[in-house]
């Protein structure tokens, strides 16, 4: 995993309580600004993300740029999961990224998720995981 | 009253079982009515809520956190207290999805004998989409005393061992789930993890009405009566004056359906199989047909 999202998930594990969580969680996701030039396709979709989420990804320092596109206005964690990802992810080491560990949405949103939200968002960590994977290390 | 004509021309069975954006619109300062949200997504009530709503989650609020069942009366009672309901108030459900939490929510208040319980059609959706205001604001109410009878688990809720008897009685049972789930090419919803069916299929006489068929996708509203009987009776062959147990993969796409026969058709004998294909499917013995 890379530092910087092992260090968002330290900030949001200072959230003990369930509705601050929340209240971070939304803030997080009301930072996300979609991004309209990431082409919406079969290509770019996240497979089982009913918030109707797309990713494309450019070259960024060390590893890649994580563009997200999240379509629904009532996706709220897809926007918060994607900003996270962003943050966490972008221009990281290619290496540390494709070891992102799939549960973190797990620590991220809890285990109230129902088993379709989970796999969404499940999704959205496999696909950044595998551009990571696809794309050539550089340097 | 606003929107009481636009549902009455619906054709509902019932007609009160639904209210619209803008009748709630017009009772959210009304003590005796108490707007609950219920959501897939664990984020979106505290993102923003209709003024005064009171959430009500699927998983902490309804489900036994250890056993698969509903909560007992002792939680129930205590749930209502919180949320300061009454046995006389008004309660009206919205929700994301088209409504599929709030009628799965309503269903499971049915069972403790809470009917004076409406849906606000379209859920949030429409809501949001007439641009009408959200609130961040949770609401606070002073606890009431509510008793609650017991569950009532044989009017509105079907057990494995009913199914069986039901398939060869000649009741009618309707899956709820995708045509790729009832054909048995898939064990689980497209897109959803598989959670753990060990056989695809449906349950043999089942009828495939898939539940969204119901909703019109642009708004989330309810198709009209006219429009649901076409579906229901004259596509798929049910009527009110049969026994009818709808099942899906875990019972919640099902208490869609169970709301829409039950109210909006106005069928007499409706029955949520909530065991649905999680149980069906890994049944020894069980016969399926595909």
């Amino acid at each position: 995993m890379t530092k910087k999202l092992q260090e968002q998930l330290e900030t949001l594990a200072l959230f003990s309580d369930r509705a601050e969580r929340i209240q971070a969680l939304i803030a997080i996701g009301e930072s996300f600004r979609n991004n309209a030039a990431v082409p919406r396709t079969s290509n770019t979709k996240v497979p089982g993300c009913e918030s109707e989420v797309f990713l494309a990804t450019e070259p960024e320092r060390e590893g890649l740029k994580f563009n997200f596109a999240v379509d629904n206005p009532q996706g709220i964690s897809a926007m918060a999961f994607a900003q996270i990802l962003d943050e966490g992810l972008s221009g990281e080491p290619l290496e540390e990224v494709v070891q992102t560990p799939d549960d973190i949405v797990y620590q991220i949103f809890g285990r109230e998720l129902s088993m379709g939200k989970s796999l969404g968002l499940t999704n959205m960590v496999r696909m950044a995981k595998a551009e990571a994977a696809k794309a050539k290390p550089r340097g | 009253m606003p929107g009481l004509l636009e549902i009455e021309r619906k054709g509902y069975a019932v007609a009160d079982a639904l209210v619209t954006t803008g009748w709630v619109a017009e009772h959210l300062d009304d003590p005796d009515v108490r707007i609950i949200e219920s959501d897939e997504d664990p984020l979106l009530y505290a993102s923003g809520h209709i003024p005064g709503a009171v959430e009500v989650d699927w998983t902490r609020d309804l489900n036994d956190p250890l056993r698969r069942d509903y909560l007992q009366r002792a939680e129930f009672e205590s749930l209502m207290s919180r949320i300061a309901v009454t046995p006389e108030t008004t309660i009206v459900f919205y929700g994301d999805k088209n409504n599929w939490w709030a009628t799965y929510a309503l269903w499971v208040f049915q069972l403790f004998g809470h009917d004076n319980a409406k849906i606000m059609d379209g859920g949030r959706l429409k809501w949001q989409k007439e641009g009408r205001e959200l609130s961040k604001d949770i609401p606070s109410y002073p606890p009431t005393q509510y008793k609650s009878p017991e569950r009532d688990d044989k009017t509105f809720r079907a057990f494995r061992d009913q199914v069986m008897i039901h398939i060869h009685s000649g009741g009618k049972l309707i899956d709820v789930r995708s045509p790729e789930e009832f054909s048995g090419e898939r064990v689980h919803m497209e897109a959803y993890p598989n959670e753990g069916a060990l056989r695809g299929g449906h349950i043999p006489t089942a009828k495939n009405v898939p539940w969204a068929k119901a909703v019109n996708p642009e708004d989330g509203t309810f198709l009209d009566a006219g429009q649901l009987r076409t579906i229901y009776q004259e596509q798929t062959g049910l009527s009110p004056d049969t026994d009818v147990i709808a099942y899906c993969r875990i019972g919640e796409r099902s208490a869609h359906t169970w709301f829409v026969l039950r109210y909006l058709l106005g069928y007499p004998s409706v029955k949520n199989y909530d065991g649905s294909w999680t149980e069906w499917g890994n049944l020894v013995g069980a016969p399926i047909e595909r």
